[in-house]
């Protein structure tokens, strides 16, 4: 299962990030050669796992969805990019993916 | 890149100790001269730099989060700090712990203290090399993979991976949550024991924690080895593995035979899928993490006029480093709808299996599994440029990281003047019989481990 270019671009896109043309070159060439080490685990038979079995180490307890609170020793406008009156300030939405594939 | 130039590092490095120094002459002296209360009172100690501290930067060795200082402390600070240590320095990483030799960090490599042409493993790298240099004797690193015992190897200091959910991991940025926890390094085995009693333990704040008693781990000092059975698996002991690693391996075995240990071959035949499974699942969980990166909360944004969506592009790709990259692209394509049964359900059922390798091992009456840290000694920085050449570093740790249970590695001696390490794994939370054959294995040892 090799990735292409317009994989890579596709992926990237859904974790945005911007590649460049030099950059995507080297990138598939490297996540081939990566997915190329996977394929081994194809081989194995894995029928008989049950996904729901562990020995109960590593089980996740249930609690309310509620904790201590914590303490906060500086305000959130000290370490974010952009705020006014509490609110996080993000740049237009009118760029925005839906907008400009609608285009 | 141009860095500070000598007389800014110095100054900078002096004027760190000096505020140490003031915040440790203004502790109690009550709790300076109380053992029980604050057994890390006169033990500086350094510090990850992606666990969260309250007066130094937290950059987890990004661009992303260059200058970021925490509006919070990790729990294994305050807790650090509560039995007396003061936290001298954050320690170089790599970039967000993803790397085994510490150039992957924004701000230059670490060096190994003895060979400064090699690297010091990674990702704690930094911790690593503090702790070889005699600057503290206790520092934190964190483990996804290895990061932890690798560079402990490497440097020829004791590295410990505890259980998954021995320690609690607020406060330490996330890389993969099935994986990651906070570990220690220390110059010795006493060290290390040290540190983890005083971190460990169950934390409101962070629920995977684990509620169990936390047993007084330096107490396993003077634990005999008589009636123990050590299991070495023999796929850690492949026919290509460095003659001299495996002699001094054979060596620390019959170490640990001379303090009444029995030793019996054993098989974890799912081990060679290790370094794949982990290379999908750490990835997988690595890009769901990092998306809160983007810009609009905390760290780095670059911004533009081309509106939001470039702005999350243009903030995420000048922050992260190559590595990165690389690693949220290949965890978000096997997450990706398509590939996401044949790469990453795939993985997690081959994990099941990596897991059921322990479990049955320790039920065949094994008490504790020993191997090689790793295949080989510190190489030369920049002598590995293939990424997955790079990821089998890990090859003998990830296991560890995958199926949970704890590891710790001691120094077993030299090859060309280089550490080698030896891994002792035990079952889940059993901490204390890790450290009580860590314990024989130092004092059987003794000054043959660093020759």
């Amino acid at each position: 299962m090799a990735v292409t270019r317009d994989d890579v671009a596709h992926i990237a896109g859904l974790a945005r990030l911007a590649i460049s043309d030099e950059r995507m070159t080297e990138l598939v060439g490297q996540l081939n050669a990566i997915l190329a080490h996977m394929e081994v685990l194809r081989q194995v038979d894995t029928r008989h796992v049950e996904m729901t079995a562990q020995d109960g180490s590593q089980r996740l307890p249930m609690r309310p969805d509620a904790g201590p609170p914590i303490a906060m020793h500086r305000a959130l406008d000290e370490i974010a990019p952009d705020m006014r009156d509490g609110f996080f300030l993000v740049p237009r939405l009118a760029t925005h993916e839906d907008v400009s594939d609608a285009s | 890149m141009t860095g500070p130039t000598a007389v800014e590092s110095v100054t900078a490095s002096f004027a760190r100790m000096e505020a140490v120094r003031a915040g440790a002459d203004g502790l109690n002296c009550v709790l300076w001269s109380d053992r029980e209360r604050a057994p890390l009172a006169g033990y500086p100690v350094a510090v990850k730099d992606n666990i969260a501290t309250l007066d130094l930067p937290t950059t987890c060795g990004s661009r992303i989060l260059e200058g970021y200082v925490s509006p919070y402390e990790a729990t294994v600070v305050s807790r650090l700090r509560a039995a007396g240590s003061v936290v001298l320095c954050k320690t170089n990483c790599d970039e967000f712990a993803m790397g085994s030799s510490n150039e992957n960090s924004a701000y230059g490599p670490v060096r190994n203290p003895i060979d400064p042409c090699r690297v010091p493993g990674g990702s704690s790298g930094g911790s690593a090399a503090a702790v070889a240099a005699g600057i503290v004797r206790i520092a934190l690193g964190s483990e996804t993979g290895g990061s932890v015992r690798q560079p402990a190897a490497f440097c020829g200091v004791v590295g410990v991976k505890p259980t998954y959910g021995r320690v609690s991991r607020f406060g330490l940025v996330a890389f993969a949550s099935s994986l990651d926890q906070v570990g220690v390094l220390g110059r010795t085995v006493d060290d290390a024991a040290l540190g983890m009693e005083v971190i460990a333990g169950r934390d409101p704040y962070d629920s995977t924690s684990a509620d169990r008693p936390v047993p007084r781990y330096r107490d396993a000092a003077s634990q005999p080895m008589r009636g123990l059975t050590i299991g070495r698996p023999a796929e850690y002991f492949p026919p290509s593995l460095d003659r001299r690693v495996a002699a001094l391996c054979d060596r620390a075995l019959d170490a640990l035979r001379s303090q009444g240990a029995q030793v019996r071959d054993i098989s974890l035949p799912h081990t060679d899928l290790a370094i794949p499974v982990y290379y999908i699942i750490a990835p997988a969980e690595a890009s769901s993490n990092l998306a809160r990166f983007d810009g609009v909360r905390y760290g780095l944004r670059v911004t533009g006029d081309d509106g939001l969506r470039a702005m999350y592009e243009r903030t995420r790709s000048r922050g992260f480093g190559p590595e990165v990259t690389r690693r949220v692209l290949l965890g978000t394509y096997v997450l990706s709808a398509g590939y996401y049964d044949a790469y990453y359900k795939k993985a997690q059922e081959v994990r099941a299996c990596i897991t059921e390798d322990f479990r049955s091992a320790f039920a065949s009456g094994i008490d504790v599994i020993f191997t090689p840290t790793t295949p080989s000694p510190a190489f030369e920085l920049g002598a590995k440029s293939d990424p997955y050449e790079m990821y089998l570093n890990d090859i003998f740790t990830c296991t560890g990281n995958l199926a949970g249970v704890p590891g710790i590695s001691v120094p077993i001696g030299r090859v060309d003047g280089l550490p080698i390490g030896g891994q002792l794994i035990t079952r889940h939370f059993d901490e204390a019989g890790m450290f009580a054959a860590a314990y024989a294995l130092e004092r059987a040892l003794g000054d043959e481990a660093h020759r």
